[in-house]
């Protein structure tokens, strides 16, 4: 535990030495801002909950967690500290596991910053604050996954935009799998079992599901799984090809 | 002590290290010396734990470098070659880091980082971000870490490649102040630096063990070794008068200067001088070659490889 805490610290405060973290923060909440106010019409809904605030938060998440964690291995790769970390006295699942805690960590000060939505939101009425909090835990869930997902990526090039690119495809088909663009593609032809199985692997539905305020012990065993399936990738990924 | 039995590691058809064997004992300095490509690097990463074998082992300490890694990797210190490090740090935090990794307790973390910055000369830079500093403060950084928790055992990858003549008289000093007891294991292709830091020496090419010799070992080798150089007036005469004695062997003429190789172990030196007085040839430089260790080098990773 010591060894994956000091990897995810000493992550953490590589963001915070590198514009990077700031200016991941500053795009993170324009957007959310923009998305909620405009595309969300908070005000004009009439409703107090931070639903325009959260429904846009996949889309957000397909492009910025790719480019939080895209330098995860890659850089490593590139930079040939993975040389370095690797001949240190830990092993691979606990570098995996401190360096994906320290970005998970890092959207998590994400979220919290975009408290004042919060606050928005009580001072102009009455919302479901259970709502909210189950919301706020389903999207650092969800940015969980995709950010076990970029894990994956990234340790397989040393070049950070392939890592970014292969990442946003891959969070694309696992955002799109429930919806009707996809299911198309294998109704008709592809067993009920297997619809059905795609259909649950999709993010927004299980995301959907918990922002209604309903932690569904499946849908947490979802993200969970999600989480450790990518992350267990990564370290197979990793064990198999250290160098080049 | 470290025990090697028939390591190899191909990348697809090509053979990066192939039957490699030998054992290092406690005190020794081990040179890899070898061309660019020959597997030095590979072999190191093999022993460190970064790269599996792709057949035979390495025992560190009677640990396995595979089958334990972790637990291996505990006893060893690294220079990965380029010495990698964070570049967004500053060189206090980056030692901090690896010290805590190394499993130094908490309290000694501190001591230890201080302790490091001191040997290497790097207090005056310990809040400076990494990647500003200059590529000779950057090996320093390495090393540094390298030794934070005081290994038995030290593998340096190119420890001084890239630095200028003071650094690297720096560096080899450092290292040699560390060579008692401890196995140190460097590569490099600097022949002078063999002879000025190893005890040992492998000749690595192709993957292959070509030579496994003290550097004075090596050295007689040459055939150079013993042999008589000598700056004279009319050369050419003294070059046929002088191949007359018996004890030599042969003489040859290059760049001005005349050397005569040795027959047999006749002590060729006594003769000459004894011929240049008995003759009052005008000399105006006479030396005894101890042998050219380049030569040496040559000789054996092109006779070494099959093509």
């Amino acid at each position: 535990m010591n060894a994956v805490n000091n990897v995810m610290r000493r992550e953490l405060s590589g963001y915070f030495a590198t514009p990077v973290a700031y200016v991941f923060l500053i795009i993170f909440l324009v957007m959310t801002g923009i998305f909620t106010f405009y595309l969300g019409n908070f005000y004009e809904r009439g409703y107090a909950d931070l639903d325009p605030f959260f429904r846009f938060h996949p889309w957000l998440y397909l492009f910025l967690v790719p480019a939080i964690s895209m330098r995860l291995w890659a850089e490593e790769r590139r930079l040939g500290t993975i040389e370095l970390l690797f001949t240190l006295p830990l092993t691979t699942t606990q570098a995996v596991l401190g360096k994906f805690l320290a970005a998970w960590v890092f959207i998590g000060l994400a979220l919290v910053l975009t408290l004042p939505m919060w606050l928005t939101v009580n001072y102009l009425g009455d919302p479901d604050n259970g709502v909210i909090l189950a919301a706020y835990i389903g999207s650092w869930l969800m940015a969980g996954g995709f950010l076990a997902i970029g894990s994956c990526m990234s340790a397989m090039t040393r070049n950070q935009v392939v890592a970014f690119i292969l990442s946003v495809v891959v969070c694309f088909l696992f955002l799109l799998s429930g919806l009707p663009m996809v299911m198309n593609l294998f109704n008709g032809w592809a067993p009920q079992v297997i619809l059905d199985g795609i259909a649950s692997l999709s993010f927004l539905k299980h995301f959907a599901d918990i922002s209604k305020g309903v932690i569904d012990l499946r849908d947490l065993v979802y993200f969970v799984l999600m989480i450790g399936f990518w992350l267990l990738a990564t370290v197979l990924i990793l064990d198999l090809k250290k160098a080049d | 002590m470290i025990e090697v039995k028939s390591l190899c590691k191909s990348y697809g058809a090509i053979k990066a290290v192939d039957d490699l064997s030998f054992t290092v004992e406690a005190g020794q300095v081990l040179g890899f010396l070898g061309p660019n490509g020959a597997g030095k690097s590979t072999t190191m990463k093999m022993l460190t734990g970064f790269l599996v074998p792709t057949s035979g082992t390495a025992m560190i300490d009677g640990i396995d470098a595979v089958e334990n890694s972790v637990v291996a990797r505990k006893k060893i210190g690294y220079l990965p070659e380029g010495a990698p490090s964070y570049g967004e740090m500053t060189v206090r935090q980056f030692l901090t880091f690896v010290a805590r990794a190394r499993l130094i307790e908490k309290g000694e973390v501190r001591t230890s980082v201080d302790r490091v910055l001191e040997k290497l000369n790097l207090v005056e830079v310990k809040h400076q971000v990494i990647e500003t500093l200059s590529k000779g403060y950057k090996r320093r950084v390495g090393l540094a870490q390298a030794i934070i928790h005081d290994p038995q055992i030290l593998i340096l990858d190119e420890p001084t490649d890239g630095l200028d003549p003071n650094q690297k008289r720096e560096v080899r000093h450092l290292i040699r102040d560390m060579a008692k007891d401890k196995i140190i294991i460097i590569s490099t292709h600097i022949l002078e630096e063999v002879q000025a830091l190893c005890n040992r020496v492998m000749i690595i090419a192709h993957g292959k063990l070509l030579a496994d010799d003290s550097p004075q070992g090596l050295i007689s080798r040459s055939r150079y070794h013993n042999a008589v150089s000598l700056v004279v007036e009319s050369a050419e005469k003294v070059a046929s008068a002088l191949s007359e004695l018996p004890e030599v062997a042969r003489a040859e003429l290059s760049e001005g200067e005349l050397i005569l190789f040795p027959a047999g172990q006749a002590d060729l030196f006594a003769a000459v001088t004894r011929a240049i007085n008995d003759n009052g040839w005008q000399v105006s430089a006479l030396r005894l070659e101890a042998g050219r260790l380049d030569e040496v080098f040559h000789k054996i990773t092109r006779g070494g490889a099959s093509t």
